[in-house]
């Protein structure tokens, strides 16, 4: 028997099933989304409506017990000076190490987006991806005795006869310390060689899709290496840095482990969380403090488009 | 009277390929010259050594006179139409067209003004605030072009530009970018790999194959005096054969028999139709003279053979071109 122009139906609930939807690819569509919708709208959404709602609300000061009347005296509480140092020491940090992060990682996007190929493109994704798959703790305890007083760098400082370097670091105001493991520069070290990937595969993404006559045409038309660099290179990549920034902005704001470990002991907003929510019961504060990430990452977002970031995407 | 570019000897290497095999060439002032040749013959590199994006292996590259080995492109008074236009993304169409004036320092109102001129010249007055995303593909290639010649360069250099274009479209911006060579008088330098583009536009064309240059001359010389079997082909996709088979020689010779020049002729060869094909104006013949397989594009007015007909061929003697000894 030779086979018609229409085969026939195959029998079974699954074909059947297959069938139909090809006929209604509206229902088809629906179904794919549904889990997304219910998972984003109830899980995510919902339980961040309930965590703002937490915000408005206040405790009572003798009783310790939450008032749910709504009322903004918690964010009231956010600028007094102890709780509005920690927000701006947060935010600060995280800046730096946003600006240090993009620094770092654009020279290394660069080359691997425009020199490696083939086996060293590989050997360059594992080079990035291999600290993710390692436990977070474990890099942050190591970093710990990297940097500590006995640590190795010191240890290298020494040899190298840099000593005077190591100190006059640690001698300067505020971001030193008696030793790399106890201030603000050991932070922002750790926390930089934590996020670095995050920044570095959106930069190499961006750089990825900047064809190479793009930069051509600029040095054809008179552009020098350096303004090549800031008219052309640097806005059509700076998508990938602002995509890259969310990461190590966002991140850095919301940590709570690495400023615990590495630094001054000064608390930063993760870690202000943390404390109201478990040792202090101060619910509504925990989830003010929760909210200001959120805010600044909104304000941040809102000012790179309006600055054009997204335009070439 | 000095050269546009003269290459002496020149060389280009990437590893053990030789993209550009010891090339010699003078491009003269103010003309229309054409680089002809299939993909990875060499002519694509010989632009980008006059661009500067390439660095000779071995050579001497002269751009009117001064020597250019060395020199990055951004101190050439060169500029250059992408074939992929690459145009910049972020930027309008007035500053992608201002941007060489920008670098050069050229303040706003006047980079803005000739940004305007040079667009008036491609006819694309009042584009100026258009993404370079939002035209079209003729319209970005206006813009490439007007983003070169804003600049006024010694020479222009030309990848391809029509290559992305539709037929129509590209015929008549072939005529436009003739009309505007003429009119600025400029030096153009054309890389194609149609040979009917690089015989209609181009004062002179110059042959590429394997990295060398087979053969330079006016559009007539090259199609009527092809110097070798690759360039009768490759120009033209003649008939190459014996010369003793078409009587115009010895037998250790090649001659050349254009497609065109092949008529049906009552008193000519006694030819078998081996296929057939309808191109509108002429059909396209493939016949078998004895032993040696012809092709024939005859008027399509003619009463036509079928395959395995019986036909009489015959060709002016005149228009047999015998190639040099060894090619």
């Amino acid at each position: 028997m030779s086979a018609g122009a229409i085969l026939p139906a195959r029998g079974g609930l699954a074909p059947r099933l297959l069938d139909w939807m090809m006929r209604h690819p509206a229902m088809f569509t629906f179904l794919l989304v549904l889990p997304i919708v219910l998972w984003l709208g109830i899980v995510y959404i919902g339980s961040l409506i309930a965590l703002l709602m937490q915000s408005f609300f206040s405790i009572d000061e003798f009783s310790g017990v939450v008032k749910h009347e709504f009322t903004l005296s918690t964010y009231a509480e956010l600028l007094r000076p102890a709780n509005f140092d920690i927000i701006l020491r947060t935010v600060v940090m995280a800046a730096a190490v946003t600006l240090a992060s993009a620094a770092i990682a654009f020279p290394i996007a660069y080359y691997a987006a425009r020199y490696a190929k083939g086996k060293w493109k590989a050997l360059f994704y594992i080079g990035i991806m291999l600290p993710l798959w390692s436990s977070y703790l474990v890099k942050v305890y190591a970093w710990k005795l990297v940097l500590a007083k006995e640590g190795i760098l010191t240890w290298i400082f020494e040899k190298l006869h840099l000593m005077w370097l190591l100190d006059g670091l640690l001698a300067l105001p505020v971001v030193g310390g008696n030793s790399l493991s106890v201030s603000y520069l050991g932070t922002f070290i750790v926390f930089i060689y934590i996020w670095l990937p995050y920044m570095i595969i959106p930069v190499q993404a961006a750089l990825e899709r900047v064809p190479g006559a793009m930069m051509e045409a600029a040095s054809d038309l008179g552009a020098t290496p350096g303004q090549s660099f800031r008219m052309v290179l640097f806005p059509l990549a700076l998508p990938g840095i602002v995509a890259g920034s969310i990461f190590t902005f966002a991140l850095t704001l919301g940590d709570y482990i690495i400023p615990q470990i590495i630094g001054s002991g000064r608390l930063f907003i993760g870690q202000a969380v943390y404390v109201q929510q478990g040792t202090a019961g101060n619910i509504p504060l925990a989830a003010a403090f929760t909210v200001v990430p959120i805010v600044i990452m909104g304000v941040y977002l809102w000012g790179a488009r309006k600055m054009g970031a997204f335009d070439a995407l | 009277m000095t050269e546009a570019v003269s290459f002496r000897g020149v060389s280009r290497y990437f590893g053990s390929v030789r993209a550009v095999d010891g090339v010699d060439l003078d491009i003269r002032d103010g003309e229309f010259f054409a680089m002809l040749g299939p993909s990875g013959s060499g002519k694509t590199t010989c632009l980008r050594l006059i661009a500067g994006f390439e660095q000779p292996t071995a050579g001497d590259i002269k751009i009117y006179g001064e020597q250019a080995a060395g020199v990055p492109p951004y101190r050439r008074n060169v500029n250059t139409v992408f074939q992929s236009y690459a145009l910049f993304p972020h930027m309008n169409v007035r500053d992608n067209v201002a941007f060489g004036l920008r670098v050069k320092g050229a303040g706003k109102p006047e980079r803005h003004k000739a940004a305007e001129d040079a667009l008036a010249m491609v006819e694309l007055a009042g584009f100026g605030d258009r993404r370079a995303g939002e035209l079209s593909g003729g319209q970005r290639q206006r813009v490439a072009l007007a983003r070169a010649l804003v600049n006024k360069p010694k020479v222009l250099l030309l990848d391809e530009p029509l290559g992305a274009l539709d037929l129509k479209l590209r015929e008549q911006m072939q005529e436009e970018l003739r009309s505007l060579q003429r009119a600025l008088g400029l030096t153009f330098v054309f890389v194609t790999h149609d040979q009917d583009e690089a015989l209609s536009m181009a004062d002179r064309v110059a042959v590429f194959a394997n990295g060398k240059m087979q053969q330079v001359g006016t559009a007539e010389d090259i199609y009527r005096r092809p110097n070798s079997r690759f360039v009768a082909d490759f120009v033209g996709s003649s008939n190459v054969v014996p010369a003793d088979f078409v009587g115009a020689g010895p037998h250790d010779r090649w001659a050349s028999l254009r497609p065109e020049d092949i008529r049906l002729d009552p008193l000519g060869h006694e030819a078998v139709v081996t296929s057939r094909a309808f191109h509108g104006r002429v059909i396209k013949l493939g016949l078998k003279l004895g032993n040696q397989s012809l092709t024939a594009l005859i008027p399509a007015t003619e009463t036509l053979p079928q395959p395995g007909d019986k036909v009489r061929v015959g060709w002016d003697r005149a228009r047999v071109h015998v190639m040099g000894n060894g090619a």
